[in-house]
C-alpha cells in the first residue's frame, strides 16, 4: 500500500514537472515578447498561468499521496522538503496573482521550481521510511512548514527584485536615449512599483522567517537541550534573517532604497538557496538527518 | 529628533555632515550621530551576517569540540593560525562581539530618542491641516447639496473616530477642517521590536552566566544525584556557584529502543527511545517518570534530556586464583547504525601487570570477509563481545586525566588479536574466556543498556522566549499597521453647496493609503445619509 501510494506520488510529481516545463517556456516567450497588445504572447501568458495551476494541483496531489503513504507530513527529508517547498513557492505565486497581476513573474517561479524539483527527484529521492525519534514532534509540522512559507514569499520577492533591477536599467537607458535589449519589460510595472510589490512580499516572508527562528529555538530546546547553539543550520538561518533585516532597513535609508535594497533581496534569497542546498548537503551539523 | 537623519522619510540634510573645525564635543556628537544613523546600522547588520559565516565553515568549540580536535589533527600548520583569529570560537570572538555590541549601541542610540519623540507624539494633537490639500496623496473631493457644513464635518469626525483616528478641529478662513491621525501602534511596535531584541541579548547573557549543563552516562539499574561529583562532564556558566544545584536523584530503571520491523526500506531503524526513570526530590517520595527524545524531564528547575544511548556489557574479571578483581557494566560507544560498539576496560590493580582491554560488542554478529565481524542489526539477537588484551603501563599514574573510553597503547604490549599469534577473546552472554599468559578469566555476565543524559539549568530561557515573542509581535504591528494622517476640509461653494476635500499622508510604507481615503469618503457619504454618485 505504502509502495503503491508513494509510486503514484512520484508519477504525479513528474507530471507536474512536465506541465511546469511547458508553462516555463510559454512564460518566457511572453516575457521576451515586445508588447502584449493583440499579440500571441498575451495568450501564451494566459495558457502558462492556467498550466501553472494544473501543475500545482498535480504537485499538491503528489505531496498528499506521499504524506498518506508515510502517515505523516510530507516534509521530513531533503526530497520531501524540496517537494513541499516548491509547492509553496508556486502556491505563493498563484495566490499573489489573485490579488495583483504578477503573471510576468511566472518564468522565474516555474524555472526555479523546475530546477529544485529536478535536483530533488533525481538526486535526493528516498523511499518512505519512519521518522527518527528526534523528528517525532509537532514542531516538525510547524517549524518546517513555516520555513517553507517564508521561502515561498522570499522567492517571489526575489523574482520581483530581479525584474526591478532589469526594469531600472531599461528605464535609465530610455531616459538617456540609449538603446536597450530589455524592450520586453515595457509592458511590466515600472521599477518603483516592482520594488513595492517585492517589499510587501518580503516583509511577509521576514515575519515567517522570524517565526521559523523562534519555533526552531523552542524545538531545539526540547530536542537538543538548548535553544540556540550555533549549529550550521542555525547560523545560516540567522544570516538570512540578518540580511533581510538589512533589506528592510535599506528600504528606509536614503541612498539605499531602490537598486541597493534590491541587491540585498537577491543576496538574501541566494543565502536561502545556499542554506537549503549547500548547507544541507555538505555542511556538518545537527540538522543533517533531516536533509539526507 | 525622531528618526535618524538619513531615514527615507526625514528631510534632506541642509548642511554638510562633517565640519572640519569641530570641537571635541562636536566631534563626539558627530561620531554619535554617525553611529546611530540608519546607514551605520545597516552596514553593521550586513557585517554581522558576513561575520557569522566562518562559524559554519570551521568547527566550533561550542557546538563541535571533537570537530575542532580533528581539524587540528588534519591541518597542523593552518589550525593554530586560524585559532589565533578565533575562528574556532567565532561567536564569542572579539571581532564578532565588537560588531554586535556596536550594533546594539547604535540601536540604543537610535531607539531612545525615538521613544521620547513617540511619547510626545502620543500626547500631541494631530498637526494643523495643510492649506493646499490637493497636493497630498490620496486627495479627492466631493460636492454635497443640502448639507450644513458643520453637520458634514461632525459626520466626518464621527467616521474617522470610528476608524480609530484621533481627531482635532482646525478652522481657517473660508473653511472648517479636521486633522486626524491613526496608527501610533506602528511606531510602538517598532520600538517594542528593538527593545525586545535588546532584551533577548541581555537575557541570553544572564542565562549563559548563571546556568550550567552537565552530562552523565547512566546504566540500567544505576542512579545519580544532581551534585558536581556525579557528572561525567560539567560546563558551568561564569557566575555559577555549586549551591545552584538543586538536590534530587534519578535512577534509570529501564531503557527501551523500538526498531522498525515492517518497512523493508528501514528495517532496524530506531523509531523510539524510552528511558523509564525513578526521580526523587529531597525529602519527598520517589516517583516513576519517563524521558524521551523531544520529551525532556523538567525537574527541580533543571531539564534532563536523553541525548544518547548504547550497550553496556556487564564484565567480570577474575585473577588466576578465581578472585573477582573487576565487576562493572562498561558503557560501549556505538560506531555504526547497527551499534557495533567500542569500549575499554582498564585493570590497574589486582593482576601481576597492568592490563588494558579494548572490546568490540556486536548486538547481532555476523562473520564478514577476512575474519572480520560486523553487526547486522542493532537489537540483541545474537550478541558477541570480543576483547583484545594489552599489558604494560596504562599511563594512569601520571596525573593526566584519561578518557574512560580510550586506551593509550603507547606503553602497552598487545597480546591478542590482529598482528599477534593469539585470537581475540570472544564471549556470548554467560560465557567466559581465558586471558593469555595465565592472567585470569573474563566473563560476560549479561548486556544492559545505558542512556546518556544532559542536565541543563538555564534560568533565563523563559525570558528569552518572552522577548523573542515580544519582538515578533512588535514586528507584526510595525510592518502591517499603517500610520497615516487624514484631513477633511469643508468649505461653502458659490452655488450654496459645500465642497468637501479629503487628503491623506502616509508615514512609512502604506500600500493601501488611497484605498483607505476612498473608504473614508464612502463611509462619510453613508453617514450623511446620501447616496454615492
Amino acid at each position: 500500500m505504502t509502495d503503491a501510494l508513494s509510486q503514484y506520488s512520484v508519477l504525479s510529481l513528474y507530471s507536474a514537472m512536465a506541465v511546469y516545463a511547458i508553462a516555463f517556456v510559454l512564460f518566457t516567450i511572453d516575457l521576451a515578447g515586445k508588447t502584449t497588445e493583440g499579440k500571441i504572447s498575451a495568450r501564451f501568458q494566459r495558457i502558462a498561468y492556467a498550466l501553472t495551476w494544473v501543475g500545482f494541483a498535480l504537485q499538491l496531489t503528489a505531496g498528499i499521496l506521499r504524506g498518506v503513504a508515510a502517515h505523516r507530513v510530507p516534509w521530513a527529508n531533503m526530497y520531501e522538503f524540496a517537494m513541499t517547498g516548491t509547492l509553496i513557492i508556486t502556491g505563493v505565486f498563484l495566490v499573489a496573482n489573485l490579488k495583483w497581476n504578477l503573471r510576468f513573474v511566472g518564468t522565474f517561479t516555474t524555472g526555479l521550481v523546475l530546477i529544485l524539483l529536478g535536483l530533488a527527484a533525481t538526486r535526493y529521492y528516498v523511499e518512505v521510511v519512519p521518522l527518527p525519534p528526534a523528528l517525532q514532534s509537532y514542531w516538525l509540522v510547524i517549524h518546517v512548514f513555516v520555513a517553507t512559507l517564508g521561502t515561498g514569499f522570499f522567492s517571489l520577492g526575489f523574482s520581483l527584485s530581479v525584474l526591478q533591477l532589469l526594469q531600472q536599467r531599461r528605464e535609465v537607458a530610455v531616459h538617456d536615449g540609449k538603446k536597450t535589449r530589455l524592450t520586453g519589460l515595457v509592458k511590466l510595472p515600472d521599477a518603483v512599483a516592482l520594488e513595492n510589490y517585492a517589499y510587501r512580499l518580503i516583509i511577509i516572508g521576514f515575519i515567517f522567517w522570524t517565526f521559523t527562528l523562534i519555533a526552531g529555538a523552542i524545538w531545539a530546546e526540547k530536542a537538543w537541550g538548548r535553544y540556540w547553539g550555533w549549529d550550521t543550520k542555525e547560523v545560516w538561518t540567522f544570516i538570512i534573517w540578518t540580511i533581510y533585516a538589512g533589506y528592510i532597513h535599506a528600504r528606509a535609508t536614503r541612498g539605499w532604497r531602490g537598486t541597493r535594497s534590491a541587491v540585498l533581496a537577491l543576496v538574501g534569497f541566494g543565502a536561502v538557496m545556499f542554506n537549503f542546498t549547500i548547507v544541507n548537503i555538505f555542511f556538518k551539523g545537527l540538522h543533517a538527518y533531516s536533509g539526507l | 529628533m525622531s528618526r535618524p537623519s538619513d531615514h527615507f522619510d526625514s528631510a534632506e540634510p541642509v548642511a554638510p555632515a562633517v565640519n572640519p573645525k569641530l570641537s571635541i564635543a562636536g566631534y563626539g556628537r558627530w561620531l554619535w550621530s554617525l553611529l546611530t544613523s540608519m546607514r551605520t546600522a545597516l552596514v553593521l547588520l550586513l557585517f554581522l551576517a558576513i561575520a557569522a559565516i566562518p562559524g559554519s565553515l570551521f568547527p566550533q568549540h561550542s557546538s563541535d569540540p571533537n570537530g575542532v580536535t580533528q581539524y587540528f589533527a588534519d591541518n597542523k600548520d593552518l589550525a593554530p593560525i586560524l585559532d589565533k583569529f578565533q575562528l574556532f570560537d567565532v561567536y564569542s570572538s572579539v571581532w564578532f562581539s565588537a560588531i554586535y555590541i556596536l550594533l546594539f549601541i547604535s540601536l540604543i542610540g537610535c531607539v531612545i530618542p525615538r521613544t521620547k519623540h513617540h511619547f510626545d507624539a502620543l500626547r500631541a494633537r494631530p498637526p494643523r491641516t495643510p492649506v493646499r490639500l490637493e497636493r497630498l496623496p490620496g486627495f479627492d473631493e466631493r460636492e454635497f447639496g443640502g448639507v450644513d457644513a458643520e453637520v458634514a464635518l461632525a459626520s466626518a469626525a464621527r467616521v474617522l473616530k470610528s476608524q480609530r483616528y484621533r481627531v482635532e478641529r482646525y478652522d481657517r478662513d473660508g473653511a472648517i477642517t479636521i486633522s486626524a491621525e491613526r496608527g501610533y501602534m506602528r511606531e510602538t511596535g517598532n520600538l517594542v521590536f528593538h527593545f525586545a531584541l535588546l532584551g533577548v541579548l541581555i537575557a541570553v547573557g544572564f542565562g549563559s552566566g548563571f546556568g550550567y549543563s552537565g552530562q552523565r552516562v547512566i546504566v540500567e539499574g544505576q542512579g545519580f544525584s544532581n551534585t558536581l561529583l556525579a557528572y561525567d562532564s560539567f560546563n558551568p556558566g561564569r557566575f555559577f556557584t555549586p549551591t545552584e544545584l538543586e538536590p534530587y536523584s534519578l535512577t534509570l530503571d529501564k531503557f527501551t529502543t523500538t526498531y522498525e520491523q515492517k518497512n523493508l526500506n528501514a528495517i532496524g531503524q530506531p523509531t523510539d527511545y524510552l528511558a523509564n526513570v525513578t526521580a526523587q526530590l529531597r525529602d519527598e517520595k520517589p516517583f516513576a517518570t519517563t524521558i524521551k527524545v523531544n520529551e525532556p524531564l523538567r525537574i527541580a528547575g533543571t531539564d534532563v534530556y536523553l541525548l544518547g544511548n548504547g550497550y553496556a556489557p556487564v564484565v567480570t574479571v577474575r585473577n588466576p586464583a578465581g578472585k573477582v578483581i573487576f565487576h562493572d557494566a562498561v558503557p560501549f560507544l556505538p560506531q555504526d547504525k547497527n551499534l557495533t560498539s567500542l569500549g575499554v576496560v582498564k585493570l590497574p590493580d589486582g593482576l601481576p601487570k597492568q592490563v588494558g582491554m579494548i572490546g568490540f560488542f556486536y548486538p547481532t554478529v555476523q562473520d564478514s570477509h577476512g575474519g572480520m565481524k560486523v553487526s547486522v542489526y542493532p537489537d540483541l539477537v545474537d550478541p558477541l563481545l570480543t576483547f583484545n588484551i594489552y599489558v604494560g603501563d596504562l599511563g594512569l599514574n601520571e596525573g593526566v586525566p584519561r578518557s574512560i573510553y580510550a586506551l593509550d597503547t603507547s606503553k602497552l604490549t598487545k597480546l591478542t588479536g590482529i598482528n599477534t599469534t593469539l585470537e581475540s577473546l570472544e564471549m556470548k552472554p554467560g560465557q567466559s574466556a581465558t586471558m593469555p599468559n595465565g592472567l585470569g578469566t573474563v566473563t560476560l555476565d549479561k548486556v544492559v543498556r545505558y542512556a546518556s543524559l544532559d542536565v541543563h539549568h538555564d534560568p533565563t530561557q523563559g525570558w528569552v522566549l518572552f522577548f523573542a515573542l515580544a519582538a515578533l509581535g512588535g514586528l507584526l504591528t510595525s510592518l502591517f499597521i499603517p500610520r497615516r494622517r487624514v484631513w477633511v476640509s469643508v468649505a461653502p461653494t458659490k452655488n450654496k453647496k459645500i465642497l468637501v476635500e479629503y487628503a491623506a499622508l502616509a508615514r512609512g510604507d502604506d500600500p493601501t493609503l488611497v484605498a483607505g481615503v476612498q473608504a473614508i469618503i464612502a463611509a462619510h457619504i453613508r453617514d450623511l445619509g446620501l447616496t454615492c454618485d
